[in-house]
């Protein structure tokens, strides 16, 4: 299992050949209270860097990219109910959606953590 | 609420904006100002906290400006000339919110003018104007103003505003002379020995006040206050979730020179006397629009599901376009999303059900009384 990051932030963890993705901890901190998130159909098809899912804070609406192309297989549902859990437990419990990755070969686009964890020391 | 866009122009920073950085605010453009949005809680928490305990703003960047003159009547008639409020009768101590208008009946900005309750101040009224608006609102009055009035901008001195139920408590402390003002009434006072002038006013739904002190006396203020159990820092996100469930007007967004008092739902704000007689700019429209009823007016905003409708978000009815939302977000104490917008003529009763195109969907919503939150305050 390896998680894998994007200059977006988003995160994206791979277990054969489903993945997760969610928003990682430093973006929920730049969001601020997230209070809404508009998750896909299942079944629906996104490609690389197109909008996947919108999570909502108090001030603003973001768009959550697919890290990789892919089919969504499942939504984390309990966010409807507990969107702060973005909040709360961003690269857990947190999570968007699952993806049947359609071309594995995408991920060596991404980011390893420490190449991420350098990322975001550049950005400030 | 808008960021400035980017520009070349430095921020202006407030003189408690190194205390901001201590606290760890986050720190935005607003205005030409260098703002704190929020700290480290968060605006759900800082929301909350002023309407149970006490919130602590910074609000230095509001313009603030002594009109003066040789006594009441002639400041009176001068800044009656300019806005519809009823100033000319205000009785010495009170402020009134009100709006410069255009000669078609716009809204230039929103204020509130304070008739000094000292009778050595007589001659003298204190205006409170919106930060993004202080120029276009010093130039507009200081063009109009009669031989012998002077406007002078006081650029030396901070605002900051204590909001909540537990505001007068704290006050009493500090300010014992603050707590026996009614809602809308000033007066100088000390606070711990400092010269302030202090207001129970604010822009929050909540009983509060509003004190201007010196700049060099602002830093010493906010940390007796900031000392205080019920007292938290809060930041311009929160002022604006508090402000839009108080169902309160955002100059820029809710209001502007396109949209008349009427249309604004501020008739409130009129003085009967002014109703009646005019001498303001835009009277015809305002009459008109009283008596017949404005053809667009602002509403509250009940979105039925959970997504939040922001600025821009157009209102349909049965299919066509009635309107657009001028705020939107989130509502901590309403626990919900809310919003207010214009909607035209036939559609603003209470119950209204319209839709929101909200990311190319239509979202059910309903025309909803103001405020959202009932306001508190102190009468």
């Amino acid at each position: 299992m390896t998680t894998y990051f994007t200059k977006d932030h988003e995160w994206i963890t791979v277990e054969g050949d489903i993945a997760t993705v969610g928003i990682t901890n430093y973006a929920q901190g730049q969001l601020g209270d997230v209070v809404y998130v508009e998750l896909p159909e299942i079944g629906k098809s996104v490609k690389q860097g197109e909008e996947a899912a919108v999570v909502e804070s108090v001030k603003a609406a973001s768009e959550v990219y697919a890290p990789v192309s892919g089919e969504v297989v499942e939504v984390n549902e309990g966010l409807t109910d507990e969107p702060a859990k973005v909040n709360t437990a961003a690269e857990g419990d947190g999570w968007f959606l699952k993806l049947r990755i359609a071309d594995k070969g995408q991920l060596a686009s991404l980011m390893s953590a420490d190449a991420y964890k350098a990322y975001l020391d550049e950005i400030g | 609420m808008a960021d400035s866009p980017a520009s070349d122009t430095p921020l202006l920073r407030t003189p408690l904006h190194d205390r901001h950085a201590a606290l760890g605010a986050r720190i935005v453009a607003f205005a030409g100002y260098a703002m704190p949005v929020q700290y480290p809680k968060g605006i759900i928490a800082e929301h909350l906290w002023t309407r149970e305990k006490a919130g602590l703003f910074d609000v230095s960047h509001m313009g603030q400006a002594v009109l003066a003159g040789s006594d009441h009547a002639a400041v009176a008639a001068a800044i009656e000339s300019l806005v519809p409020g009823e100033i000319r009768d205000l009785k010495p101590g009170a402020l009134r919110y009100t709006q410069l208008l255009t000669e078609d009946g716009g809204i230039i900005d929103d204020l509130m003018v304070t008739r000094p309750a000292a009778p050595q101040e007589d001659g003298r009224l204190l205006l409170v104007v919106n930060a993004a608006r202080k120029e276009v609102d010093y130039a507009h009055i200081a063009a109009r103003l009669p031989a012998g009035l002077t406007l002078t901008p006081l650029t030396d001195r901070a605002l900051i505003a204590l909001q909540g139920p537990q505001a007068e408590a704290v006050m009493a402390r500090h300010c014992p002379r603050a707590v026996e003002l009614g809602f809308m009434t000033a007066t100088r006072a000390q606070f711990d020995g400092i010269d302030c002038h202090v207001s129970r006013s604010g822009y929050t739904g909540e009983d509060g006040f509003e004190i201007s002190v010196a700049d060099s006396d602002a830093g010493t203020v906010w940390d007796a206050l900031l000392a205080e159990a019920e007292v938290a820092p809060i930041g311009l996100g929160a002022r604006d979730t508090l402000r839009l469930e108080a169902g309160l007007c955002l100059y820029g967004h809710d209001i502007d020179e396109t949209t008349s008092p009427v249309e604004a739902g501020l008739v409130w704000s009129i003085g009967r006397r002014r109703r009646a007689e005019g001498g303001f700019p835009g009277f015809d429209r305002i009459r008109r629009e009283m008596s017949e009823g404005p053809s667009r007016r602002r509403v509250g905003i009940r979105p039925s599901g959970r997504a939040p409708a922001r600025e821009g978000t157009a209102i349909a009815a049965g299919g066509r376009p009635v309107g657009t939302v001028t705020s939107g977000g989130f509502g901590p104490s309403v626990g919900g999303p809310v919003a207010m917008g214009y909607v035209a003529r036939g559609f603003t009763d209470i119950g209204t059900e319209v839709s929101l195109s909200v990311r190319g969907r239509d979202e059910p919503a309903t025309v909803a009384a103001l405020p959202f939150v009932p306001n508190r305050y102190k009468r």
